[in-house]
């Protein structure tokens, strides 16, 4: 356990590292630059560098906000964060501990985020702040349905909320060649649930300076940003075991698999952040109401009634 | 049934537009690493002014005029010549641009009789110190010509110049003396002639040399 717990640490900051080089790589390539290239070989040193000025910064509470909340946000977005990967199912014997209920988990502590946004938008006294909290709020509460309904109809076909039995269920094939719907709407609102863009709209910066973190620095600003990457990492996570296969995989040893399949996944949302303008708020709520939510339920209710034909 | 028809054409767009960004993401990048790597600048880029090597003489076509000394609105070039002795023409010893003054107005190498000047396509020109943005014409022309492969266009030394400037003097007066003999000759063959031709020949007009 204690293991378990040293080795999720050290992977979140390594992640984070990771995917912040690689998000700017990704957006440079996409827009004909380079991106980082001074720190280390092609500027893979770039944000540690980062992190360490982050570190070193000064923890600014502004007069007036509301102390207790406003520090205790950044730790309650970032704990139920580390939690998730208890469950998560590296390889056939790489997992921290086996719950019968690890997507479920996983959900729970996923929605929490939510809070942790609304508490620090509300409690930095800043009327941005405050825009982008309840942004987010409107927002998970609209996506979270579509997921949850889509993660449904794969539990219907496997029969166990058990992450290594949903895997272990796709032996023969991906969920992905019969589930294509469910991939698609789950990858949606994946983004959304993780507040990138296009639907970042909690932090959208055009507007909102930075939204709910608008008033945060430091090593506070950072959980934040942790937070972001590591549920980015946790949410492909999830989709690399309903609707990919986990670990499973030919030659290659089932965490090398896992991993791939997971930044694949990742850099699918890259893809999205560097493509998709920003939707707008009704626009969001639009497509969730009355696209995302029948299609799942539809895609919900043909599962059923295959499994029960068959 | 417009409903279905607006989501497939709706995720159709998105699809497209995740094919142009991976297009670019794969295309070669047009970043250019500034102060490590160089690009060819267009022929029409206007650098800083500089000597025209000529292909066909393999040296530059200055004949120290000053002109341009004379048009640039800064005063920054400076520019001195001299005539080497069996030369037909003036050639420049000292050509110095001193660029941190310069506007680039080009007016040097329009106003240039022999179209010596040209505008050089090098746009890296930071230095660190005021002293380093001073051109060196005739040293950067041999740099260039022996960057070629062609043999330097020799800078006349101080000796030269002494040597030259001694031979003009000796010149000049060798040809006063002999203007003064004639003179001196005709008022003594002819001494009763009209007044005004008694009057010595005008001397040329002396020239002031520092």
């Amino acid at each position: 356990m204690i293991i378990g717990l040293i080795g999720v640490m050290a992977l979140v900051a390594v992640n984070a590292l990771f995917l912040i080089w690689m998000e700017r790589k990704v957006s440079a390539h996409m827009q004909l630059r380079l991106g980082p290239m001074e720190v280390g070989p092609h500027g893979a040193v770039q944000t540690v560098a980062d992190a360490l000025k982050l570190m070193g910064k000064e923890l600014i509470t502004p007069e007036e906000v509301d102390r207790p909340v406003f520090r205790l946000a950044p730790i309650v977005i970032f704990l139920p964060v580390l939690l998730s990967f208890l469950v998560i199912p590296f390889s056939r014997t790489l997992i921290i501990k086996d719950l019968n209920v690890g997507i479920v988990l996983i959900l729970a502590f996923s929605t929490l985020a939510v809070l942790a946004i609304l508490m620090a938008g509300w409690s930095s006294n800043n009327k941005y702040a405050v825009f982008g909290a309840i942004r987010s709020v409107a927002q998970n509460i609209a996506y979270e349905i579509p997921l949850l309904i889509t993660v449904m109809s794969v539990i219907l076909m496997v029969g166990s909320f058990k992450l290594s039995d949903i895997v272990a269920a796709q032996g023969s094939y991906w969920f992905i060649l019969v589930q294509p719907l469910a991939f698609i709407l789950f990858i949606t609102c994946a983004t959304a649930e993780t507040n990138r863009a296009p639907f970042d709209l909690p932090e959208a910066e055009s507007e909102l300076v930075a939204g709910f973190h608008t008033e945060y620095t430091g090593m506070r600003f950072a959980l934040f940003f942790l937070a972001e990457y590591t549920n980015m990492f946790i949410t492909s996570a999830v989709a690399a075991v309903l609707f990919l296969g986990g670990w499973q995989g030919p030659i290659l040893p089932g965490v090398i698999w896992f991993l791939l399949k997971v930044y694949a996944l990742i850099f699918l949302m890259m893809w999205f952040r560097w493509t998709f303008p920003r939707v707008r708020f009704d626009q969001l709520i639009t497509l969730a109401w009355k696209v995302l939510i029948p299609l799942a339920f539809a895609n919900l209710l043909i599962t059923a009634l295959v499994m029960k034909l068959r | 049934m417009t409903y279905f028809k607006e989501i497939a054409s709706g995720f159709w767009s998105l699809l497209m537009g995740m094919a142009v960004t991976i297009r670019y993401f794969v295309k070669p990048v047009v970043t250019v690493q500034y102060p490590r790597q160089k690009i060819e600048m267009s022929p029409a880029y206007r650098g800083y002014p500089r000597l025209l090597l000529d292909a066909e003489t393999q040296t530059h076509r200055c004949i120290a005029c000053e002109m341009c000394a004379r048009i640039c609105p800064s005063q920054l070039i400076s520019v001195a010549g001299t005539k080497l002795p069996g030369a037909k023409q003036k050639v420049p010893y000292t050509y110095v641009h001193e660029h941190y003054y310069c506007s680039l107005c080009g007016l040097c190498v329009e106003v240039c009789p022999t179209t010596a000047l040209e505008y050089s396509r090098e746009y890296r020109l930071a230095c660190f110190r005021r002293e380093d943005a001073v051109i060196d014409h005739l040293t950067l022309l041999q740099e260039r010509q022996q960057a070629a492969g062609l043999p330097p266009t020799p800078i006349p030394t101080a000796a030269e110049i002494a040597a030259a400037a001694a031979a003009e003097a000796a010149a000049r007066e060798a040809r006063e003396k002999e203007a003064a003999a004639k003179a001196a000759q005709a008022k003594a063959a002819k001494p009763a002639q009209a007044p005004e031709e008694a009057k010595p020949p005008k001397a040329p007009p002396e020239e002031v040399k520092e």
